[in-house]
């Protein structure tokens, strides 16, 4: 069961050959299978020709492939592939076919120390930061050091950061999928919800963070006030998972600056925060009629910002004309939408838009897809599900007080309703 | 300024300057020139002409540009063997350097560089780096012995260096553990019979405390390694997922997955009852649901995965039907294994929600989407009975949209509906010959066809629109035309008087004007039956059709088994074992799920038999095997009628009348509960009140007192092989010649074949397929012939046969039509298996039993023949016949001449009972057979003749 991203390419820019057991020029037939799948409309994340397997992402317009001829871990290969893209990004804001020729050499070092004969090695960029830099490593032999961080058991924090002001702030953000068919029955809807840190933290602290979590409250007996199920948490590497699996503490060395600390799924049925009820009425060889209703369901002190209502059209209208209740509303013809903007959107209130377009008279033959309508918004101060941030305890050898800061946003996420025309 | 620069100087006499520039004395310009090599380089122009002068550049103790040189040298040292020995000196030296940073890029270069000659001047450098303070260094170097038996695996035994990798696992660092696992995986993996893991409890512990702290890629690497290991019992098994069981809260859907299948794997030994099984399978669903939310590359791996999971273990995510409803904006891969994964989950409980979505799905406008989830309601249909009906209705809503494809795919499915449901639906069939000009597609227009010949007495005008088929009848496809052919022959047997013109018609369109032979053969079993015994074609081809399954597209239980043991792989992806995409990986052991084993005290489990198989399903449904998978090709070439569940068009009306036709003494044949086991039964029931009397009371001379005599049977031997010959010769088969035999060992039939390329072309793809035979022996597995056949190449393959194929009686009784298919054509040819292959172990039949069995067969069932020629004395006879499962019972001796009893069990439960008469001195045996199914006396006869002469 081999666990091998034979190489790494990014298309014809660059590549490196972990293994040797995959001739180059293979990748000669990636584009073309590519093509084919592309034009049956078929097209797969894995292809194969002969005995030499593609497994590839795309970023902006470059394509990441690894190829293998045996029976490879499929799964790492593309968690591997979307850490490529993340440490590049990092390293050079963007991943794009200029920053790779920009940088070629450091993107070869990089290349060298995130894989070795098809092994993931260290992906941490801040770590890798610390020994491979864009400026060229200078004759100073002494300064490139193995960081110690590379192997050590905590591989994403360096030892000796110091901060003048040890702070900590924490983001917790919830997003909304929901699903709602057109007959205006919820599919599905569940929260994804993340904790972000910006840790600004001296030396090596311990930190504990405690949440309403109704699991935690129920293993340790104590019930106060409103928990919340969490139905599946995941954790960044630097939690203690066999901790948290024995009693539910999320004990931590964090990651210096920002991170993702854990991210939660909750499925507990919430009211749509924004309710949309449309009416589209298309008027074969002469127009279409869009009454869009948006109902803020949440609490009258809450405010939604930025509420976005994307209504799809035909491809063929034309002449739109819009009347809004507020906000304002404009077509988006390069993607077939009506956007409707509401810039603070307070809860319990309701608003109406109507849009009217033309359609030409010939009929466009084309069968047309029915894309949802789909809705963004941000609500601050406030998390739908009602977790919370208990504590934070932060504790190092130094003694030093530190602040925690907390945040709380609540957003859309996947929110689509289904239209009906 | 950035590199960019370095890719743009192209002019000629570029090589001259670098050259130059290369052996320049300012060290600015040097590494300037070493760049824009690199850079020439990665854009795919030949720079191997400077390698001296690269090289020459390595002695540097600029980190950058050495890092540069040894990447020159990785990629061209192949091709320069004789001068990258110039390096080896440098590379030996940096392998000391005080800078650790250094010495792990040295041993890392030098195990890139696939150059024999410096391999040998490597170990040394490796020995010390494998034994560094450094970690850093130590973590490299643990990969490097992988790198290096790659090259050598000679050299790497030989060097001891397995030895230190395996120290490597009780390392204090987590990296060197994670990278010493990973190497030895990988060797493993190239030496499957190696023992090289020599997974133990206590290495076992040592790779979960190393879990806790490695970096994620670690993580995956040991857990990986983990699944291959088999726990000793349920208690060890159960200690492992607890301690795994943390990982599925990892951010990395790798580590989640890899994670998954270790707890998938033990899971097997753990007991049903215990708690621990109930709360383990809880915990698994939140993270399967939650990997949906990632990228959507890793979403499918998910989605194929669990595409496993959910046929080895429906319960895990029965209540998650919801997270698989498809979005607007999920690409197509994705999509489409939603919907899959849609129709498995699909319960009573569930289903009106399922057909909703199922009906927004069909209205949009992918084609490929829209026709699955059509033929996903039609399998919603078949698979929740309740729910048929909504299904019919909602698939009529869709026929009226009018959508061509949509049209056509749902009278595909509704076809199946009325093969599972008959007499139910008719009412639409008006409503489908409606539609009937806008089917162009082949499948759709068999369909069609089969419902008009198969209700043709409701259908008014059902011979004007078979009819009006019949015009282009050489134009259309072969499936229609052997449809069309059934379909007219049921109109006649149902409306003789107005379609005797029609079925002349046709009947001659098939046999006068077509070259196919399938289709002419057809026409002429029709013709045949209908000019002979009209009321014996009725009876055939209207016969009653059994009901198609309800579950489709299910993997077969020991893939599936395999499959789960390598989740995340891409065999998990491909649904297909590691050896069918893998070269060189034939002779690897397939992977198994453990048995169950009860700790402590051990085997006492009352279901050890369930469990040890691992696979049973708790319910196992016949299985209709997806289209495009290798059965699928097989079928589509129409070799052979399909499993009897089919829902093939083109051949379920015939395959049934085909069955019956030739089934003549088929029922006694098919032994199990038809022939033999009831009146077997008989015999049972009536022993006890019989017997007894027989048994007690000592009567004299009567067959009583021969049981007295006991089996005195010796060691046995081992089963009778029959020597191969040649089946299929080249001349026939352009090039390809097939010669083998058959062999009974351990229990499993198996088919030896050897392969022989004699024609001037590689022969690959490689498929085997039987006719539908006697006793039901059919391939367990698929013909194993992975690499390429070259020319005067021979492969000797041995195949596994079941006996739970299709039954159809053959004449002789042991013949065996086989196909075998390759990348050149499909070749047919027959042998004949001994009999004796299907002689089970538990034949021996309890001494009351094989007198009454014997007493209640009536005698007109005995046969007698002689064996002539023989010269072993009865002992001898016995043993030998022992080996091949012929079993002697009891042995009387009678003026000077030994009547041995013995019994013989078949595969389909057919007892066959035997007395053997051996004479001293005399040569001549004589053997009375009796059996139930007398015509299988001819074929054990001629197995005692090849058993004892051989």
């Amino acid at each position: 069961n081999s666990i091998l991203a034979e190489f790494l390419l990014i298309l014809v820019l660059i590549c490196r050959n972990y293994k040797g057991d995959v001739d180059m020029a293979e990748i000669d037939h990636f584009l073309p299978l590519l093509m084919t799948q592309e034009e049956e409309g078929l097209t797969c994340p894995i292809m194969s020709h002969g005995n030499v397997h593609f497994l590839w992402i795309k970023h902006t317009n470059l394509y990441l492939v690894a190829t293998t001829n045996k029976n490879s871990n499929a799964s790492l290969v593309y968690a591997f592939l979307y850490k490529v893209v993340e440490v590049f990004t990092e390293y050079f804001t963007e991943l794009e076919e200029e920053s790779i020729q920009d940088n070629f050499v450091v993107v070869y070092e990089l290349l060298d120390e995130l894989m070795d004969f098809g092994f993931p090695q260290t992906t941490d960029s801040k770590i890798l930061q610390e020994y491979i830099t864009q400026e060229g490593t200078k004759l100073e032999v002494a300064k490139t050091k193995v960081p110690t961080t590379v192997t050590n058991a905590v591989s994403w924090r360096s030892e000796g950061i110091k901060y003048k002001k040890n702070e900590v702030f924490i983001d917790v953000i919830e997003s909304i999928n929901l699903l709602v068919n057109a007959n205006g029955s919820v599919m599905s809807s569940d929260i994804v919800g993340t904790v972000k840190l910006k840790t600004m933290l001296s030396g090596m602290p311990e930190l504990r963070l405690g949440l309403n979590d109704r699991a935690l409250f129920a293993l340790t007996g104590r019930d106060k006030g409103k928990t919340v199920t969490m139905e599946d948490v995941k954790f960044h590497q630097c939690v203690r998972l066999s901790r948290f699996e024995s009693d539910r503490t999320i004990s931590f060395i964090p990651p210096d600056g920002e991170s993702e600390l854990m991210s939660y799924r909750i499925n507990t049925h919430v009211k749509p925060l924004i309710w949309i009820e449309s009416v589209i009425e298309k008027f074969s060889h002469s127009r279409v009629e869009i009454m869009v209703k948006a109902k803020g369901q949440f609490k009258k002190q809450s405010v939604a910002n930025n509420v976005e209502v994307r209504v799809p059209v035909p491809s063929d209208a034309d002449s739109p004309k819009f009347k809004t209740s507020t906000g304002h509303a404009k077509y988006v013809p390069e993607k077939n939408l009506a956007v409707w903007t509401i810039k603070s959107f307070p809860g319990g209130k309701e608003f109406l838009m109507r849009a009217s377009f033309g359609l030409p008279s010939v009929e466009n033959d084309e069968m047309e897809g029915k894309p949802p309508i789909t809705v963004n918004f941000e609500i601050p101060y406030f998390t739908v599900s009602g977790i919370q941030v208990r504590y934070m305890k932060i504790i190092e050898k130094s003694g030093y007080q530190a602040l925690p800061w907390v945040r709380y946003i609540t957003q859309s996420g996947d929110y689509q309703l289904r239209s009906n025309f | 300024m950035t590199d960019s620069k370095y890719f743009t100087t192209t002019k000629k006499g570029e090589i001259f300057e670098l050259k130059a520039e290369l052996n320049s004395d300012k060290k600015e310009k040097k590494k300037e020139a070493v760049k824009k090599v690199i850079a020439s380089m990665t854009v795919g122009k030949d720079v191997s002409a400077l390698f001296p002068d690269v090289v020459n550049c390595m002695q540097t103790d600029n980190l950058e540009l050495k890092k540069l040189v040894y990447l020159y040298l990785m990629n061209y040292a192949k091709s320069q063997p004789d001068m990258a020995i110039m390096a080896v000196n440098t590379f030996v030296k940096d392998c000391e350097d005080p800078n650790p940073l250094i010495r792990a890029l040295a041993v890392r270069t030098m195990g890139c560089i696939r150059v024999d000659k410096i391999t040998e001047y490597l170990c040394e450098p490796l020995r010390k780096c494998l034994k560094d303070e450094d970690p850093y260094v130590r973590k490299t170097a643990a990969v490097c012995v992988a790198k290096l038996h790659d090259i050598n695996a000679q050299l790497v035994e030989d060097q001891g260096f397995l030895d230190t990798l395996k120290d490597l696992i009780s390392d204090s660092n987590p990296m060197v553990v994670a990278n010493a696992v990973a190497a030895l995986s990988e060797i493993a993996e190239s030496h499957p019979n190696s023992n090289l893991l020599d997974l133990n409890p206590q290495s076992i512990n040592k790779l979960l405390t190393a879990l806790n702290e490695c970096t994620e890629w670690g993580q995956i690497f040991i857990l990986d390694c983990l699944a291959n290991y088999t726990p000793r019992d349920d208690r060890e098994s159960q200690s492992i997922c607890e301690r795994v069981t943390p990982r599925l809260s990892h951010a990395n859907s790798a580590v989640v997955l890899s994670a998954v299948k270790v707890l998938m794997k033990f899971m097997e030994m753990l007991p049903k009852d215990l708690d621990y099984y109930g709360t383990l399978l809880k915990k698994l669903a939140p993270p399967l649901v939650t990997l949906l939310s990632a990228e959507p590359e890793l979403q499918y791996v998910a989605l194929r995965n669990i595409n496993l999971i959910v046929q080895k273990r429906p319960e895990i995510l029965k209540h998650e039907m919801k997270v698989f409803f498809v979005k607007y904006n999920d690409p197509i891969y994705v999509k489409l294994e939603k919907l899959d994964i849609m129709i498995r989950l699909a319960s009573q409980a569930n289903i009106a929600q399922v057909l909703a979505e199922l009906k927004e799905y069909a209205t949009e406008v992918d084609v490929d989407f829209v026709r699955k989830a059509v033929r996903a309601i039609g399998r919603c249909a078949i698979k929740v009975e309740q729910s048929a009906e909504r299904c019919v209705s909602t698939l009529l809503d869709l026929i009226q949209t009018k959508v061509n494809y949509v049209v056509q795919e749902a009278i595909v499915v509704i076809k199946d509906i009325f093969r599972k449901y008959p007499n139910k639906y008719e009412s639409v069939i008006a409503t489908l010959c409606e539609n009937l000009d806008s089917l162009d597609e082949p499948e759709a227009r068999a369909a069609m066809i089969w419902i008009v010949g198969e209700y043709a007495e409701r259908i008014d005008n059902a011979d004007e629109l078979l009819e009006s088929f019949l015009e282009g009848f050489h134009d259309e496809s072969t499936q229609v035309q052997l449809q069309l052919l059934t379909a007219i022959v049921k109109l006649f047997l149902k409306k003789p008087t107005e379609t005797q013109e029609l079925v002349q018609q046709v009947l001659s369109l098939a046999t006068q004007d077509s070259d196919n032979p399938d289709l002419r053969d057809r026409g002429y079993i029709y013709w045949r039956l209908l000019s002979t015994d009209p009321v014996a074609a009725k009876e055939v081809v209207l016969a009653e059709k059994p009901l198609i399954s309800e579950e489709t597209d299910l993997i077969e239980p020991t893939l599936l088994e395999e499959l789960i043991c390598h989740i995340g792989t891409l065999a998990s992806v491909y649904h297909k074992p590691p050896s069918a995409f893998v070269e060189g990986s034939r002779g690897v052991m397939h992977k198994r799920l453990p048995a169950r084993t009860g700790s402590g005290e051990g085997t006492e489990c009352p279901d050890v038999g369930n469990a040890a198989g691992g696979s049973a399903p708790e319910a196992a449904p016949s299985i209709i095997p997806s289209q495009g998978d290798l059965l699928g090709d097989l079928l589509n070439l129409d070799l052979a009628p399909p499993t009897t569940t089919g829902p093939t068009p083109s051949t379920s009306g015939m395959q049934m009348g085909g069955m019956d036709l030739l089934g003549g003494g088929l029922e006694s044949l098919l032994g199990g509960d038809i022939g033999g086991s009831p009146a077997m039964g008989a015999g049972f029931g009536a022993a006890p009140a019989v017997m007894p009397a027989s048994l007690n009371a000592p009567v004299g001379g009567g067959l009583g007192d021969l049981f007295d005599l006991g089996g005195g049977v010796g060691m046995p031997m081992g089963a009778y092989i029959p020597p191969k010959t040649v089946w299929l010769p080249a001349m026939k088969a352009k090039g390809l010649e097939i010669s083998g035999t058959f062999a009974r060992r351990a229990g499993v039939i198996q088919m030896e074949l050897v392969l022989t390329n004699k024609a001037m072309s590689v022969m690959t793809d490689f498929a085997i397929q039987f006719n539908r035979n006697s006793f039901g022996l059919a391939p367990a597995g698929p013909l194993q012939v992975l690499t390429p056949l070259g020319p005067n190449q021979t492969i000797e393959v041995s195949l596994p046969l079941s006996t739970v194929g299709p039954v159809m009686k053959m004449d002789p009784l042991n013949n065996l039509q086989v196909a075998v298919k390759n990348n050149i054509d499909v070749f047919y040819f027959s042998c004949q298996y001994p009999i004796s292959m299907l002689f089970v172990e538990d034949g021996k039949m309890e001494r009351q039993v094989f007198l009454a069995t014997w007493k209640d067969i009536p005698n007109d069932n005995e046969s007698q023949f002689q064996i002539q020629d023989c010269h072993l004395n009865s002992e001898a006879a016995s043993n030998k016949l022992q080996g091949s499962n012929i079993f002697t019972i009891a042995k009387r001796t009678v003026e000077g001449q030994d009547m041995l009893y013995m019994s013989i069990k078949l595969s389909n439960g057919i007892w066959v009972l035997a007395e053997l008469k051996v004479q001293a001195g005399n040569p001549n045996y004589t053997i009375s057979l009796k059996c139930r199914a007398p015509e299988v006396s001819q074929c054990v006869f001629q197995c005692y003749e090849a058993v004892l002469k051989n």
